[in-house]
């Protein structure tokens, strides 16, 4: 398959400018400022079925037309590079080594919607990948590819890097505004829809990194060629995040659709030393857990992995052999919602802490049988009663633990300790 | 105005109302904490979740604004689920220390737990978060941040009304907490709102707290005494003592709120140098004599000066602390009965008070200046009154409220005023200008009156009487209808509502009002 979002691999230093340049470097750009109308740029969008890669799979083109035409306020694009979901890492690489393909889709994107400012919204500890995105801005501002006066075209787009405090929550686009605007990363009540009211109080764009390195491309070859890429309604290729116990564990960029059971055994080349598939934490920490069955019938795409009742998320494939402990996997995740959740709504911030304490407990043996009701039930309490859906990204793969590993719960409640650790007497012994 | 149906009964609200205020005009409550009508709305405590027709999902009643043919189901087996949810949530880690709790009889986690939960707790005791009691943030208000539910409407106050922003929350999550910038403490006119606001215990007032349980309290509706701004108040009390004032909601007025210094204004009213009998000078100090005696005193000395000298030679001069009722009776009294037209106003502020702010703070103390403008009374008619002291025409004084000796000093009130024959003192307090007079009555604070004053706008409000005054003192309507009857034995009205009645007829300024119809929210004077 042709390496499209990574063609870095391909092609050395595509950092640089001038080989960006000489690799079809800005053509989409001058295409979309010279050639094509803003309702262009949005019908190809919109035709190409491009779908966000932030997790929602919200598509792009749709995205971009709720902009006002006739906004009497500015217009911002605010992309999210605040990668953080557990077990994500495609964001990073290509901060690193595509930072002109990430500008090219911002003034594409700036062009289409009637903006002239752009904020990348970097995660807090990205500080190699704002250099190296701050030096290909600066280049590319010395070239006139952003600034008042873009390519000669009178359009002026103007971007800038800002990067967050470490904060989880602040990937959800309406903290993101929040903590863009220098405020407390709590996410807004909708409506108003930051396409209305987004930054500033004014009408914004807030797209994945992803999701805009993906807009040249299309822009250059046309949506058909896009739409020919994986299934037709979620088409294009993914970055996939692979880690946990297979052999070759990295990122990958792979088509839409491509069989889960192809990701880890072939491209993942199978399970770390020859063990067992107990199950993968598809999409991200946050949507539910697959078995060994699901995961080896799963397809990796947004809409497939919709009918096995998980999500593709943000490409994320976490892979568990047989002597994972689930119960320690979910203790790890809870915690790492707790301490995430950023405390605004009620449900959230005592539910994230509660599925913790009670975690913590099963795990050291320590549980009751009817505490997996009460998980449910908490985990039942905390969803869709939210602003935004943290609650619901712990208590859905609540769910799906309790359910689908019921029985190393009811292990670790009979033996009084967790089956998967040997024992401190049995250490000492 | 958009129609829609909740629980089954179909309102009509204004477009700018959400689902909970709509709900209100039903008399059904939707549960709520984090919302206040007069702040932003955050929706975050999911208190009021409800049922939407359509919707598909569970939705925030406060930030649902009303819209034709939504239908809003607020006791759903959802919705209910939701607020049980919710006030479980908010329970796990609350310390429930309300035996030992100011807010406990008032405190919405009590309230709604009695209402929409009554679970049993499935949270081991031992396992609760654990954060600051007891600290002190300044301005008189105390932080319990266990108790705290995170709603921010004391983060809003600060932030959205007297834009200080002092409070804000830190941490994360469960650690969540509302606190102060180190070393910096609260520090505006305004802060005591924020423990009105808190619908937990996490805020209480440094005054209060221990000092009574709030159940024992009684609510009388009034008007803060403390400026000219007359913001709209609940004296709250117990056995004849004032135990708090708080805003009560004014559109216009205060809105929802009032400041600190009328907040706390209310010991003055209940200090130890209150009058509790008439006085009379005799041999250089005031003794006590019945009120029959007096009365009688005062009506034969005016009596005898109206005779010898003309009416005009007894003046009054009436605070502008002193009720619309009061100023008209005296009015009337000395123009029609003694026959003098020698009335002025006081209009005294203490030097170094705070000036006018663009909240509700004015620098006029005094709260029914207005109304004795409305009435006539001028405040330069003082020096009128001097200038006849000085010519001998000028021989007898009614301090009505009006402390001269303090407004003037010592010296000034000497000059202007020591070659008065004779003073007669209505007065709350015993003061400096009761220690020149011949006479001294002791009336009735505010606190203890029926009856009404005008704001600055030009606002008439009603003030009632929480309890009686202490001792023998009388209302000052009483003290000055039996000084009347002493002097021409006519019985004249002499209770809040038919003096204000024969204030209507008699004055424009009033015309057409009722002291029975001001209502909550008081009437506008007449436009003259």
């Amino acid at each position: 398959m042709e390496r499209i979002l990574t063609r870095w691999l391909d092609i050395p230093d595509l950092r640089k400018l001038d080989v960006y340049l000489a690799n079809n470097g800005y053509k989409a750009a001058r295409k979309a400022f010279f050639e094509m109308t803003t309702d262009d740029i949005i019908n190809e969008i919109k035709n190409s079925n491009l779908r966000g890669r932030g997790g929602a799979a919200f598509p792009t083109g749709v995205k971009w037309s709720f902009i006002p035409k006739d906004s009497k306020k500015p217009v911002y694009v605010c992309v999210n590079g605040d990668e953080s979901e557990p077990g994500t890492f495609a964001n990073r690489y290509q901060f690193e080594n595509d930072p002109h393909g990430i500008i090219e889709g911002i003034l594409i994107a700036c062009r289409a919607v009637g903006s002239h400012t752009a904020y990348i919204y970097m995660r807090g500890e990205f500080s190699v990948q704002q250099r190296s995105m701050d030096a290909a801005l600066a280049d590319a501002r010395a070239a006139g590819y952003v600034g008042k006066d873009v390519m000669g075209s009178g359009y002026g787009v103007d971007i800038w890097t800002h990067k967050g405090a470490g904060a989880y929550i602040c990937g959800e686009e309406s903290a993101l505004l929040e903590s863009l605007e220098g405020k407390r990363g709590y996410p807004r009540n909708r409506p108003p829809f930051p396409a209305i009211v987004g930054a500033f109080g004014c009408p914004t764009v807030v797209n994945n990194i992803e999701t805009l390195s993906n807009v040249p491309h299309i822009i250059n070859r046309g949506a058909a060629w896009y739409k020919a890429i994986g299934p037709e309604k979620s088409p294009g290729t993914k970055l996939v995040c692979l880690s946990g116990h297979v052999n070759k564990p990295g990122l990958y960029e792979l088509p839409m659709g491509t069989p889960m059971k192809e990701i880890i055994y072939d491209i993942g080349g199978g399970i770390l030393g020859g063990k067992t598939l107990k199950g993968v934490i598809p999409g991200g920490a946050s949507f539910p857990v697959l078995n060994k069955e699901e995961s080896e019938r799963a397809i990796f795409d947004f809409d497939s992995m919709r009918t096995i009742g998980s999500a593709m998320g943000s490409g994320v494939v976490i892979v568990m052999d047989e002597n994972t402990c689930m119960i320690d996997m979910l203790l790890t995740t809870a915690h790492f919602y707790h301490d995430e959740s950023c405390g605004q709504c009620t449900p959230c911030r005592e539910g994230c802490g509660w599925i913790e304490k009670i975690m913590t407990e099963m795990e050291a043996g320590q549980g009751r049988i009817e505490q997996l009701e009460l998980l449910n039930n908490i985990s039942d309490n905390m969803v869709g009663n939210t602003i935004c859906v943290l609650a619901d990204s712990i208590a859905m793969p609540v769910k799906s633990y309790v359910a689908k590993f019921r029985d190393e719960f009811e292990a670790h409640i009979k033996l009084g300790r967790c089956p998967f650790k040997t024992s401190s007497a049995q250490q000492a012994a | 105005m958009p129609k829609l149906t909740i629980d089954g009964k179909e309102v009509e609200a204004g477009a700018n109302l959400n689902v909970i205020q709509a709900a209100e005009l039903l008399d059904i409550e939707i549960p709520h904490y984090c919302f206040h009508p007069g702040l932003s709305i955050p929706g975050n405590c999911r208190m009021c979740l409800v049922e939407v027709e359509k919707a598909p999902k569970l939705q925030i009643a406060c930030n649902t604004r009303v819209a034709d043919g939504m239908v809003v189901h607020t006791t759903s087996d959802k919705a209910k689920a939701a607020q049980k949810a919710v006030l479980e949530f908010l329970l796990i880690n609350h310390p429930i220390d309300c035996p030992v709790c100011d807010q406990a009889g008032e405190c919405k986690l009590q309230d709604y737990y009695m209402d929409y939960d009554q679970q049993p707790s499935r949270f081991p005791l031992p396992e609760k978060n654990h954060k600051g009691k007891a600290i002190d943030i300044g301005s008189g208000v105390m932080l319990d941040q266990e108790r705290c539910i995170l709603c921010a409407r004391c983060t809003r106050f600060f932030d959205e009304v007297t834009k200080t922003s002092e409070l804000a929350i830190f941490e994360r999550g469960d650690h969540n907490r509302i606190d102060i910038n180190p070393g910096q403490p609260v520090n505006n006119k305004y802060a005591g709102n924020v423990v009105d606001i808190c619908p937990v215990g996490a805020l209480t007032e440094k005054e209060f707290r221990f000092r009574m349980r709030v159940w024992y309290l009684h609510r009388t509706a009034s008007v803060c005494g403390g400026c000219e701004r007359g913001c709209a108040i609940d004296i709250h009390h117990h056995r004849g003592r004032i135990y708090r004032f708080k805003p009560r909601y004014n559109p216009g007025v205060n809105d929802y709120w009032m400041c600190d210094e009328g907040r706390h204004s209310f010991p003055a009213l209940q200090n130890e140098t209150r009058l509790t009998s008439p006085l009379v000078q005799a041999k250089d100090q005031l003794v006590v004599e019945p009120w029959g005696e007096g009365v009688r005193r005062a009506a034969s000395i005016i009596a005898d000066y109206k005779r010898t000298y003309g009416g005009n030679s007894i003046a009054a001069v009436v605070d502008a602390t002193a009720t619309n009722e009061e100023t008209f009776i005296l009015k009337e009294l000395m123009k029609r009965t003694i026959g003098s037209d020698r009335i002025a106003m006081l209009n005294w502020s203490p030097p170094g008070v705070s000036g006018d702010d663009e909240l509700l703070i004015r620098a006029n103390k005094n709260p029914n200046t207005r109304g004795l403008a409305a009435l006539g009374l001028k405040a330069d008619g003082l020096d009128t009154l001097a200038s006849a002291v000085a010519s001998g025409e000028l021989k007898m004084l009614i301090a009505f409220r009006a402390d001269l000796v303090r407004a003037l000093g010592e010296e000034e009130f000497v000059r202007r005023f020591g070659a008065l024959d004779y003073m007669l003192v209505l007065s709350t307090d015993a003061n400096e200008t009761c220690q020149m007079a011949n006479q001294v009555w002791p009336i009735a604070a505010y606190p203890e009156i029926d009856g009404s004053v005008t704001n600055f706008q030009g606002r008439v409000q009603r003030i009632n009487a929480a309890f009686p005054p202490p001792g023998n003192a009388i209302a000052g309507v009483e003290a000055i209808a039996r000084l009347g009857h002493a002097l021409d034995g006519v019985d004249r009205p002499h209770t809040a509502d038919t003096v204000f009645a024969a204030m209507a007829a008699a004055e424009p300024a009033f015309k057409g009002l009722s002291l029975a119809n001001l209502g909550e929210h008081g009437v506008d004077l007449a436009a003259s």
